[in-house]
């Protein structure tokens, strides 16, 4: 009846019989239900009864972790959810399985892409079989496999219903390692860069949106963080999310003119018919008003923040353990205002090709001004990504820097970042990535972001390379880049699923065909633009859906590869 | 989850007996009711885990107490299902079959009880015979449909589906090693993580450690998933003692060393790495190892001693500038910080001089300097922070030399709110022309500023700037000293 977040200690006072927790499988989630049960009350009455519901999957690490902690007997139903794919938007399905990449890279325990596998199985139940299956990277050939062997296994599957979809595209995150580590330039992506948005919700600091009431001087400014939910539900949002930040302004202001006139409207209103239709038409235009207030207010946030990248947003961002100790407020007071636009000066050279193969000044006075762990691993690992890996010179300054001034328990980060490819020594001594970059047009100089012509506009120069070989796919085919997919890691391949003669698709002339494109390990809200940028091409002919184990940002994602370091005893 | 065809289950614990049989009590019942109720409860309870937990597919389930389960739960429950029978199309049928059949605990109270004790008591005295789980399943609570389930002719492959779709199924009659190696690859074959840590469980309990090692060895994706388990699990032992029987010895050492940050108490952690150091890592790595374990036994020493000298009350910087945390563990940048803010004149000698610290830990002059430039701007020791700069030659003269460039130090000393006549001296020092006047005139330093323009021979600069200066002050005396200078050749 009723909904409580997961945490430890006392479970809520309610006068309900039946207790549900519903969770991922992860173990330190057991120990806070482990907790809520030990401390519930034996003698209260009526007793409360407790129930498991595990989402995707049932866990037997986790309930043998319970029956450790002797509680797993407390359970009276253990169950699961087989929730695997979450739409979160109309052309966008997440796993939302923050650990897949981690998983698969590191771990080698491919449990997510079985859940992965089941999804698409559940999708082609639902959306009729799709004939073309491409894909590239060790992943995507798993999953293309256990989907074949699923199909293989229940004959009786084969549906009925009419494809929906005419391809789809399997890409491990690992093929394109550098497109997350850059920082997003669309609207969208940095908000999400920023503050981070958490299943299409986004937490944002008040101070923009106190109501403006005359004569109250700012008194009851609101403390708590205004929480807002971002969807293409939101005419305004879905115009401007995928747009590069600098071409909001001019969208925002053009909005604002738009609705000042409709308002304006009442004064010309003067039969009583103009004025219930205005008087009809007040809610919409009133939603379309909050929602422009808003979006200009976070607007406001954002530009704020990239020309201040002051230190607070900074420790917004990711709070490594020595943020909130004493010494840090000694060695740190500002970031130079310009810090925003050094970092993307840095990330655009390398991603370029310039200096990548000696130690970058910038990222060295970085870490000696101790700016947040990740920033700097999300540099050094860009360069050694955009180098084809760093030279060991190179690469051991790094390393002693970062443990020097970070902590030397940090080896184990670093070591769990060179067995997922992110840094490592160059050991084939040559350097593949200009001819990738060449090849897939990855570095375009003459980049329009009001009105691009091309998705390198997502990322004010890059365009991302998983999306590029999505778009090459569709035309001309991957035959024209076979030299180029072969220094990308993994097999690339294509396999067909056999329809029968009656569903099979006749394409009406200038119809769309629909691709859907299935990021293992991650996707990023700039790479998703640039798929949706594809799908509005007037002469594109493809329409792109997306799906993915995870929607995340550099930030998310190192972090998801990062050493889980004790906290700080204080 | 397949765990429940493991045996080794632990009696249930004794609080949840008594909870359940609360649960029950509502009824009025006389004590011999609720003497046999406590045993068939018992007895419920030594079998819920088998038999309870296996009816993923009833829907329609009634509580005990006579209502309908929560509705979030039923619709959960709906919805599960419904996304998950398109798929297993064949369970559907199950599913609606199994409506009869509601869990034990509920019949209880919904039930005459009377009619009920029957079944329950035999079914606790087959547990009691321990007869096995295969037996126990009577014809009561199962539809037909579902009885073969519990069938001990499962194929490995057939036992690998099941588990994948949550089923109960017993490993244990995966007897011989062979019938449990085919098992194991045919859960690898299944790609389900949780139904190949389920059967490497089993293998782990069942065969001997040699064996199983030797096995996994040419199993890749097995052992993957069993390092990752272990891990997870934190059976540490069983860990390492599998790395190293695979060579695989740098992760030995890695996962070795990260077993100190378990370790709370600073001596035992210290004694810890000192173990670490002899372990197979990589050689800069090894390095990095050494350093921590020198660097805590360094931060233990100054900590005791500095507490000590806060206590005392002696020291004027530790009264001035009370500690707010202590410095163990600490990264080494600070420590290097904190020891130029507490011990900075201490001779090379003492542990915690900051030139100590520097040799021991080959840190290079550029860290030391900055690092150095910020303990002491800080405290607003200026003589220090010009000594920093200043090298003597042979010849005695004085240069201001430093290695990371002198904008640098101007930032840092900005940031310390250091007094302006401080601030120019260093802002005077930046080579680059253009950066010079964009930080004097950023820091308001009128001498620099005014001196630059005028080495420049930029009269229209300088006297623009006039307007920036206090009316009537030296500054402005100075300017028009300047412009009105005869000597010079003015560019413009």
């Amino acid at each position: 009846e009723k909904m409580f977040t997961l945490k430890p200690g006392r479970l809520p006072q309610a006068d309900v019989k039946n207790i549900i927790f519903f969770v991922r499988p992860k173990l330190e989630l057991m120990d806070i239900i482990t907790d809520n049960v030990l401390r519930e009350d034996r003698g209260r009455s009526p007793q409360r009864d407790f129930h498991i519901l595990f989402v995707p999957r049932r866990s037997l690490l986790c309930e043998q972790w319970l029956k450790e902690q002797g509680v797993l007997g407390s359970f009276i139903h253990r169950e699961q959810y087989s929730l695997d794919l979450i739409p979160f938007d109309g052309d966008l399905l997440s796993m939302e399985s923050e650990s897949a990449f981690k998983e698969c890279y590191l771990e080698s325990d491919q449990t997510s892409l079985y859940h992965a596998a089941k999804g698409l199985m559940t999708l082609q139940a639902l959306y009729g079989t799709i004939p073309q299956i491409f894909g590239k990277g060790e992943c995507a050939r798993h999953v293309a496999n256990m989907m074949i062997r699923m199909k293989r296994e229940f004959p009786g599957s084969q549906n009925s219903i009419f494809p929906v979809f005419d391809t789809l595209l399997l890409l491990d995150r690992n093929v394109d390692l550098l497109t997350p580590l850059a920082t997003q330039l669309t609207y969208e992506g940095l908000i999400d860069e920023i503050y981070g948005i958490q299943n299409t919700y986004v937490k944002l600091p008040p101070e923009k949106f106190a109501p403006k009431k005359q004569g109250e001087g700012g008194k009851d400014l609101p403390t708590e963080p205004k929480k807002l939910q971002l969807n293409s539900a939101e005419e305004l949002y879905a115009e401007i999310r995928d747009k590069n930040f600098n071409a909001v302004g001019s969208v925002l202001s053009k909005k604002a003119k738009i609705i000042s006139a409709a308002f304006e409207e009442r004064h010309h209103a003067k039969t009583v018919g103009e004025i219930k239709q205005f008087v009809s038409q007040l809610p919409h235009m009133q939603a379309a008003r909050s929602s422009l207030a808003n979006h200009t207010s976070i607007a406001e946030l954002i530009k704020d923040i990239t020309s201040e990248y002051s230190l607070n947003s900074l420790t917004n961002l990711n709070i490594t353990r020595c943020e909130t100790t004493w010494w840090t407020s000694f060695s740190l007071a500002k970031i130079a205002s310009e810090d925003f636009f050094d970092n993307l000066t840095v990330e655009q050279e390398f991603m370029s090709g310039i200096d990548t193969d000696k130690v970058n000044n910038y990222i060295e006075d970085c870490i000696a001004q101790k700016h947040p762990l990740i920033k700097i691993l999300r540099l050094v690992c860009l360069q050694s990504v955009c180098n084809s890996g760093l030279k060991q010179k190179v690469l051991d300054h790094y390393k002693r820097e970062i443990l020097q001034t970070y902590g030397y328990e940090h080896i184990l980060t670093l070591n769990n970042l060179e067995k997922a490819g992110l840094l490592k020594p160059q050991t084939s001594g040559r350097n593949n990535y200009p001819t990738i970059r060449k090849t897939l047009r990855l570095w375009m100089d003459d980049v329009n972001e009001q009105n691009p012509n091309d998705i390198s506009y997502v990322y004010s120069g890059y365009a991302p390379l998983s999306v590029r070989l999505a778009q090459l796919l569709a035309r001309p085919g991957w035959r024209s880049i076979e030299e180029v997919l072969k220094m990308l890691p993994g097999p690339h391949f294509e396999e067909r699923q056999q329809l029968p003669t009656g569903l099979q698709k006749k394409r009406q002339h200038g119809e769309n065909r629909v691709t859907l494109v299935f990021f293992l390990g991650g996707v990023t809200y700039a790479e998703i633009a640039a798929l949706r940028f594809l799908s509005q091409m007037e002469d594109g002919g493809t329409e792109y859906v997306i799906a993915t184990t995870k929607l995340i940002n550099g930030t998310s994602w190192i972090k998801s590869l990062m050493e889980k370091l004790e906290p700080a005893p204080f | 989850g397949g765990h429940r065809g493991l045996p080794s289950r632990p009696p249930r614990s004794r609080g949840s007996i008594s909870n359940l049989i609360r649960t029950v009590v509502p009824s009025p019942c006389t004590t011999l009711h609720l003497l046999l109720l406590k045993e068939s409860k018992r007895a419920v309870n030594s079998l819920r885990d088998i038999v309870d937990d296996d009816d993923d597919d009833d829907l329609e389930r009634v509580s005990w107490s006579g209502e309908p389960v929560g509705s979030i739960s039923w619709s959960i429950k709906e919805t599960a299902s419904s996304s998950t029978s398109s798929l297993e199309g064949r369970d559907s049928g199950l599913q609606k079959g199994s409506s009869s059949y509601a869990a034990l605990p509920k019949q209880v109270s919904s039930y005459s009880l009377s009619s009920l004790f029957k079944g329950e008591l035999c079914l606790s005295l087959s547990a009691l015979s321990d007869t096995g789980v295969k037996n126990y399943a009577p014809e009561l609570r199962r539809p037909k449909a579902e009885y073969k389930d519990y069938s001990s002719d499962w194929s490995p492959k057939d036992t690998v589906r099941r588990m994948q779709r949550g089923k109960v199924c017993s490993l244990e009659r995966f007897r011989s090693l062979q019938d449990k190696l085919v098992l194991l690859d045919e859960a690898v074959a299944g790609h389900d993580g949780n139904v190949i840590t389920a059967v490497l469980i089993f293998l782990k309990r069942t065969l001997r450690r040699e064996i199983l090692f030797r096995e996994l060895e040419v199993r890749q994706v097995a052992l993957c998933h069993l390092i990752h388990f272990l891990k997870e699990a934190g059976e540490q032992k069983l860990l390492l003692d599998l790395l190293r029987f695979l060579d695989r010895t740098e992760e030995v050492a890695l996962s070795q060393y990260r077993e100190h940050l378990n370790i709370q108490d600073v001596e035992k952690r210290r004694e810890f790495l000192k173990g670490c150091i002899g372990l197979p890592f990589s050689a800069e790595d090894t390095s990095h190892i050494q350093d921590h374990y020198t660097l805590l036994e360094r931060q233990i020493i100054i900590e005791a001693n500095d507490r000590h000298l806060e206590t005392a009350g002696q020291s004027e910087v530790f009264r001035k500038y009370p500690r707010k945390a202590s410095i163990l563990n600490m990264p080494l940048v600070t420590t290097l910080f904190y020891s130029c803010f507490y011990h900075y004149t201490e001779a090379e000698g003492t542990f915690s001089s900051p030139t100590n610290l520097k040799k021991t830990f080959k840190i290079p002059d550029k860290q030391y300097v900055l690092t150095a430039l910020a303990a002491r701007a800080k405290l607003r020791a200026w003589d220090d922070v010009d000594a920093l700069f200043t090298t003597k030659n042979w010849l005695g003269y004085t240069k201001k030399k430093a290695p990371i460039g002198f904008h640098r130090v101007v930032e840092i000393l900005q940031r310390n709110n250091a007094p302006v006549q401080v601030l120019q001296e260093y802002v005077r020092l930046v080579e680059d022309v253009e950066t010079r006047l964009n930080l004097a005139t950023k820091y308001k330093c009128h001498d620099v500023v005014i001196e630059t323009y005028k080495d420049l021979k930029d009269r229209i600069q300088l006297t623009a700037y006039k307007c920036k200066v206090e009316r009537g002050s030296a500054e402005e005396e100075k300017i028009n000293s300047i412009l009105n200078n005869m000597q010079i050749r003015w560019k413009n």
